[in-house]
């Protein structure tokens, strides 16, 4: 029975490490932590778990992950604004959302245009992305997609897909971090900062 | 000034551990085949971005049997600052702290500028284009450190469309999306690169050298050159680079001429000495212009430097580099190489001795 338990728990080990930020220490202690407060930590856990699990799917909409079948973003008529913020990934979204500023609606691509890695346009929700665009009166769409090469060229891509269709495109600006010092910051940064300087 | 004023090693190839303090005189390292004079150079090559002199992988560059990993902590002083470089590598990819703080390896060539010339480089004029190309990048960075980013772009970018190429895709958009990148970067290339020949120009004519002057120029595959130009012919040259499987022209496909002025000869056709001859004179021209435009030569790397260089040759090189004030640092298998140098250089014995290398300052 010891031997059992043991081995249920290394098995909970192994799959906490794989969450990304956590190695095999941090999991054993998180896990140690969970069994420790078991009341408070483990059982609720444990339900809330099973509950994402039974009830978390993608906005068919947006692509972001909700319990809805459509999400609460979508569903919200005060963000029917004509403004649509395109991102990588669900966790792009919602550090968007953290900011409280942007009050239009999303739409998630699930990744960027790689050949090398065999992601091409049908692969990513581009098509139902143009499909959104002409149908919801969008009148600007803001590419909030990675600096990276993959990340550009699929920018670069969307821009084609929806150019001509009376549509405002803008990216959101490259610079200077809040609190950062410019000493540190790389020489692209900082030229991409002065080109984009502004009335003080 | 710019020089390294210590450096330590840690399992760094034949390294188990190393530990030196040069002054800011050029150093000799001289020693019998195999000594670990080339592993030392390059450990200073790895004190600027890229993977250094040898082009190895950082799995390679470990001492083996123990396999540790590798660490190089080096101080150095950079226009009258001093900074703490540490580089190291567990197995994976090498991280770079300067001044303790993490940094990107790009950060490297703001602070330091480094060029060198290996053996494999004495048939430059001879091989293929690639070599060439690739010394004329590294020159480039030494003037615009930022080229590396344009040079890693434009190849990410290659890559990608070289796959689309190969599978046949038929898709313009993604395409067009990534020739959008390609021309961006490919231009800032042969800016760089024309801005880079400009100045080793200048800096080989504005002043009197015991080298051959090398008339040099940028042989392109294409008319096709600024941004809109090369995005342009990447569109045109679509079906024919499909058929190929990879992108057949552009800024990767440059080649470097040169021209041994005095002769009117071209370079690859001259003697081996002579080509040698041309090669410093390139690096020495670099140093000189880096010394206006940087306010500090680079750190020269010169692995075997006498090596196809008659006594006078040497001696006048010597002499130039003691001019310059860089810090260059050589090898050689005997110290009467350098006996020229005089007192001018640090001398360093570089010996094995139990499967390690060590050294000991003359």
């Amino acid at each position: 029975m010891q031997e059992r338990a043991g081995r249920e728990i290394e098995q909970l080990v192994d799959l906490m490490a794989r969450l990304p930020g956590l190695g095999p220490r941090s999991a054993r202690r998180a896990v140690l932590q969970m069994i420790k407060k078991r009341g408070q930590l483990l059982e609720p856990l444990a339900k809330s778990i099973a509950e994402v699990s039974a009830t978390a799917r993608e906005c068919m909409a947006c692509g972001n992950i909700s319990g809805l079948e459509t999400c609460a973003i979508c569903n919200d008529p005060a963000r029917q604004n004509g403004e649509m913020c395109i991102v990588e990934d669900v966790s792009d979204l919602w550090a968007m959302e953290r900011t409280s500023l942007f009050k239009g609606t999303y739409h998630v691509l699930g990744g960027v245009l790689s050949a090398l890695d065999g992601v091409g346009p049908d692969a990513l929700r581009i098509p139902r992305l143009v499909e959104r665009v002409h149908q919801h009166n969008i009148s600007e769409v803001i590419l909030a997609l990675n600096a990276t090469i993959d990340g550009q060229t699929t920018a670069h891509y969307i821009v084609d897909q929806i150019e001509g269709s009376n549509v405002r495109i803008t990216s959101l600006a490259q610079g200077v971090p809040i609190g950062g010092e410019l000493d540190y910051l790389d020489d692209g940064t900082i030229s991409a900062a002065l080109k984009a300087r502004k009335a003080f | 000034m710019l020089a390294v004023r210590s450096l330590r090693l840690s399992h760094f190839r034949s390294y188990q551990s190393l530990d030196i303090t040069p002054d800011t005189r050029p150093v000799v390292l001289f020693g019998a085949n195999g000594a670990g004079k080339t592993n030392l150079l390059e450990a200073v090559s790895m004190l600027s971005p890229g993977r250094g002199m040898r082009r190895a992988k950082t799995q390679d560059i470990a001492r083996t049997p123990e396999a540790l990993g590798w660490k190089i902590w080096a101080e150095l002083h950079s226009l009258g600052q001093t900074h703490q470089i540490v580089t190291s590598s567990e197995g994976g990819a090498r991280t770079v702290h300067i001044d303790e703080k993490v940094t990107p390896q790009l950060a490297l060539g703001r602070i330091a500028r480094l060029v060198w010339l290996v053996p494999v480089m004495d048939r430059l004029w001879v091989e293929g284009a690639a070599d060439r190309r690739g010394f004329l990048d590294r020159l480039t960075m030494s003037f615009e450190p930022r080229h590396a980013e344009a040079v890693l772009g434009y190849e990410k970018a290659m890559r990608e469309r070289n796959r689309l190429l190969k599978d046949r895709v038929q898709e313009p958009s993604w395409y067009a999306a990534l020739e959008t990148q390609m021309a961006r970067f490919g231009a800032e290339i042969n800016t760089n690169r024309d801005f880079a020949v400009d100045r080793l120009t200048a800096a080989q004519t504005d002043t009197s050298t015991s080298f051959p002057v090398a008339d040099l120029e940028i042989e392109h595959t294409s008319q096709a050159v600024s941004a809109d130009d090369l995005e342009l012919a990447f569109a045109e040259d679509r079906i024919r680079d499909m058929d190929a499987g990879r992108t057949l022209s552009g800024p990767h496909r440059a080649d470097l001429r040169a021209v041994y002025a005095a002769k009117e000869m071209e370079a690859r056709l001259c003697s081996t000495g002579e080509q040698k001859a041309l090669l410093v004179s390139l690096i020495l021209a670099n140093a000189r212009a880096l010394a206006q435009d940087f306010g500090a030569p680079p750190i020269l790397l010169l692995d075997e430097v006498a090596a196809h260089l008659d006594a006078d040759r040497r001696a006048a090189l010597y002499d130039e580099i003691c001019e310059l004030g860089a810090q260059a640092w050589m090898s050689g298998t005997g110290p009467e190489l350098f006996e020229a140098f005089g007192d001018r250089a640090m001398m360093i014995e570089v010996s094995e001795r139990n499967g390690a290398s060590e050294v000991q300052i003359s």
